[in-house]
């Protein structure tokens, strides 16, 4: 088993950022990414990107190639095409690649997972032809590719980027329905605060806006009661607004409700989570550099909680330099600088959190929706068990097997939770969520059984599970 | 806050809620305390064999008592607890096996139990077709089966609150005193409860009780480990396991295969926690491939594992305390305590209620260890 100072999860702006400082600092760094080339979800395929995508794709996205040629250029160990499906609380982890799985050890660990789009669950969301606006962006950045008459559900700045990006591309959606309720607009005002990067967070949300109402696409505002209709495949979708119902036909309808902190390294270690009001979703406990509850265990970029890319950046590179520090014992006045420019940097975030908070109608969804999409459970199944006594999401999940699935709760896990306490009573807080469990992605059962013995973590734990 | 009944019962597992049920019926009023929630450790996420194939001599009247009970599971707790008939069936891959296992058939039926046969390799191949071609033979129990643990240790649970029992969850008990005739149970956070009685079946977590009470059982928490696999075509309507190696496996009625079985991981009883070790259940997956070829194609997507009590000997301490009168314990069941809990919890509520019981539980009996 090979060992690193430190092992880094995930090639998005968090985890290149602090693997560029470790590496430039003469440790040796390991970074492990599911996908074949450097970039996470938000800079995905930017090497292959040409001028003609990127013009389409904008400016963000184009900044991510010089993050990616740095981190080209250092010396880290980039093992792309890597799936990390077991993480040991003493640092030790196993991920796959081309059928052979691997196991190394670290130090430091950094978890730059970033994060899951928020599940969706609403009538017919399981029905061929819908997906998730982050996949179909996924299309466009890694293929290029766009679908005909799309239709964009949900709510969250991602719906207008996507949007834009395909009138630019020449494939504008049908329409946009916006599931936020209109108050949220007034609600999120007030905690506008007026500084550069927020000025410029709302002036591109604007342009984008702008070229959407330019292009003449459709846009339906505080949509409610929406269920996306079809035998056999998506076919409509209809909502309602201030009592008037409305059914558009769709070929391809995208879902999205924002999107979340990925939890599952976070949630097998037992570290420590929080729930965020603000954000509707748990996120791992960390200090300020982000050291989670297990001694050096690093959590950065949006799997820390949403903050976007320049902020992952900038937390990736923080965890660096926290770890170097601690190896050191130098302290490092470069931290504090990057603290007070990530504080200004998501100073717009309680505005967008405001505004896109999931509507409670999202959070509840009604009794025969299906919640559970592996398993195939819905919300009325779920809120039976609950009226039998079972206390939480892993009691529902030992007697109804949702998030037993191979998605792992990935599709359900915040749903349960939210479904769970608003049924009790409770803050999500209290009922919890899934315990996760090895291995994070389904694994050959061959793969296991011939993993050579010098790849196995043997030594179960070697130092101090909990700070 | 106090509150009391005739009988405490510390530790809200499958042996506890079945306890607990069987003193309610005979009239007591009993509360019982689980420092997490009820079937959170052994009794919800374990295998659920309903096994009584290759048990301790010892334990054979009592697994086949437990099995008459289970037959009629719904009488008892109004759920089928997803029971499932089906054959034990412990697979010989090499001759020279042949003969150990014969001879233990015949030491089970020279006690006057008929449950575990021989299985020629022709007979081994009717009951399973996708066993792999080099096994010869089996010891199997055909009248066996398998459960869902988890609804079954809230069956019981819903069951015996039907019957008055009062559950507290995240109740954590710290200490047992004698108060007079009875027992004062304290809990973390001030809340102390009292009762005549009190059963310690608190799993991984009882040596501490009985260690209060002066008696001495050398509880060790462990962890046993099992994976399961994606869905895959129907091939095994037994549950399976392997002479000479260790093995746990099943395929359950959705598809999935789970299989375990002999392999631990880590257990951090203080914390709830348990951690996998993926170097011991590479054993499993290359002894379930070897026997049945079809896992080869088998995706694994989840492991787990639960924190279970065992005692030195491998076997179960079930009765009265040996040092304190109206104090009894039922716990150190790893592995092997499933099948076992609705006997055994009848067995506890007579020994409470009357005073006796007819089952040979002195095999069992805490005082062996001194």
């Amino acid at each position: 088993m090979t060992h690193y100072d430190v092992a880094i999860v995930g090639a998005g702006p968090a985890g290149m950022s602090s693997a560029i400082e470790i590496s430039q600092a003469g440790f040796t760094a390991l970074l492990l990414d599911d996908q074949p080339a450097p970039g996470g979800q938000i800079y995905r395929s930017i090497e292959n990107a040409h001028t003609d995508r990127l013009d389409i794709l904008g400016p963000d996205y184009a900044e991510g190639k010089r993050l990616v040629a740095e981190f080209r250029s250092s010396s880290t160990t980039y093992i792309p095409n890597a799936t990390v499906w077991n993480v040991s609380r003493d640092l030790t982890l196993a991920y796959t690649r081309e059928g052979v799985s691997h196991g190394i050890s670290a130090d430091a660990l950094i978890v730059a997972s970033g994060a899951i789009e928020r599940p969706t669950p609403m009538p017919g969301w399981t029905l061929p032809g819908v997906m998730t606006v982050g996949a179909l962006q996924i299309l466009l950045k890694a293929h290029g590719l766009l679908a005909d008459a799309v239709v964009l559900v949900g709510s969250g700045p991602l719906i207008w980027l996507l949007a834009a990006q395909m009138i630019k591309a020449g494939a504008k959606p049908s329409a946009i329905v916006e599931t936020l309720p209109l108050s949220h607009y007034f609600k999120a005002l007030p905690k506008l605060r007026f500084n550069r990067p927020a000025f410029s967070y709302l002036k591109k949300g604007l342009l984008m806006m702008r070229s959407v109402k330019a292009a003449g696409v459709p846009v339906f505002l505080g949509a409610q009661g929406v269920a996306i209709e079809g035998s056999s495949r998506a076919e409509a979708v209809s909502f309602e607004i201030r009592g008037r119902m409305h059914r558009l036909p769709a070929e391809t309808v995208a879902l999205h409700q924002g999107i979340v902190p990925n939890q599952q390294i976070t949630r097998l270690l037992h570290c420590d989570h929080r729930w965020s009001e603000s954000q509707r979703s748990f996120l791992p406990v960390s200090d300020c550099f982000g050291e989670t509850s297990v001694a050096n265990l690093y959590i950065a970029g949006d799997g820390a909680g949403i903050g976007g890319a320049k902020v992952a950046a900038m937390q990736g590179r923080l965890a660096a330099l926290r770890i170097l520090e601690k190896a050191s014992a130098v302290q490092n006045t470069a931290t504090s600088e990057l603290l007070a420019e990530i504080e200004k940097e998501i100073s717009i975030r309680p505005f967008l959190e405001e505004l896109y908070l999931p509507s409670a109608e999202i959070r509840d969804p009604k009794e025969n929706t299906i919640v559970c999409r592996c398993e195939e459970i819905t919300a009325g199944e779920v809120r039976a068990s609950l009226a039998s006594g079972v206390p939480g999401p892993n009691q529902i999940k030992s007697l109804l097997r949702t998030g037993m699935g191979p998605c792992q709760g990935r599709f359900c896990g915040l749903a349960l939770s939210e479904i769970a306490a608003q049924y009790l009573g409770k803050t999500p807080a209290s009922v919890g969520y899934y315990r996760i469990r090895a291995p994070l992605k389904p694994l050959r059962l061959t793969e296991l059984a011939n993993m050579g013995e010098a790849e196995v973590p043997q030594a179960p734990v070697k130092q101090e599970l909990q700070k | 806050m106090i509150a009391t009944a005739d009988l405490l019962i510390v530790g809200g597992g499958l042996h506890g809620c079945s306890a607990a049920l069987n003193a309610a019926i005979r009239g007591l009023s009993v509360i019982v305390l689980e420092k997490d929630t009820v079937g959170r450790h052994a009794s919800g996420v374990n295998g659920g064999g309903v096994r009584r194939l290759g048990r301790h001599l010892a334990e054979i009247p009592i697994s086949n008592r437990s099995m008459e009970i289970w037959r009629r599971i719904n009488e008892l707790v109004d759920d089928d607890c997803g029971f499932q008939p089906a054959p034990q069936i412990r697979v010989i891959e090499h001759e020279q096996d042949l003969e150990a296992q014969s001879q233990r058939s015949a030491e089970v039926r020279a006690l006057g139990f008929y449950h575990e046969v021989m299985l020629d390799q022709q007979e081994l191949r009717s009951y399973l077709p996708a066993v792999a071609p080099h096994c010869v033979g089996a010891l199997a129990s055909l009248d066996d089966g398998f459960a869902l643990p988890f609804r079954t240790t809230f069956a019981f649970k819903r069951k015996a609150q039907q019957l008055g029992v009062q559950f507290y969850e995240e109740t954590i008990a710290l200490t047992i005193t004698r108060e007079g005739q009875g027992w004062k149970v304290s809990c973390a956070g001030g809340q102390s409860f009292s009762g005549r009685y009190l059963l310690n079946s608190a799993g991984a977590w009882a040596g501490e009780f009985a260690r209060q009470a002066g008696d001495k059982a050398p509880v060790e928490a462990v962890a046993p480990m099992m994976l399961v696999t994606q869905r895959m075509p129907h091939f095994c309507d037994a549950v399976v396991g392997a002479a000479g190696r260790p093995l746990s496996f099943k395929q359950m009625p959705n598809g999935t295969v789970v299989v375990g079985g002999g392999t631990r991981g880590k257990a951090f009883p203080e914390s709830n926690i348990t951690e996998m070790s993926f170097n011991e259940l590479r054993r499993s997956a290359q002894t379930a491939i070897d026997i049945f070829p079809i896992m080869s194609k088998a995706n694994v997507v989840r492991s787990w594992s639960g924190i279970e009590a065992l005692m030195p000997d491998r076997v179960p301490v079930i009765g009265p305390s040996s040092r304190e009168e109206n104090l009894f314990h039922a716990f150190g069941f790893s592995e092997h305590g499933f099948q076992m809990a609705p006997a055994v919890g009848e067995i506890m509520a007579e020994l409470i209620a009357n005073g006796t019981t007819d089952a040979a539980i002195e095999p069992f009996s805490i005082a062996r260890f001194g």
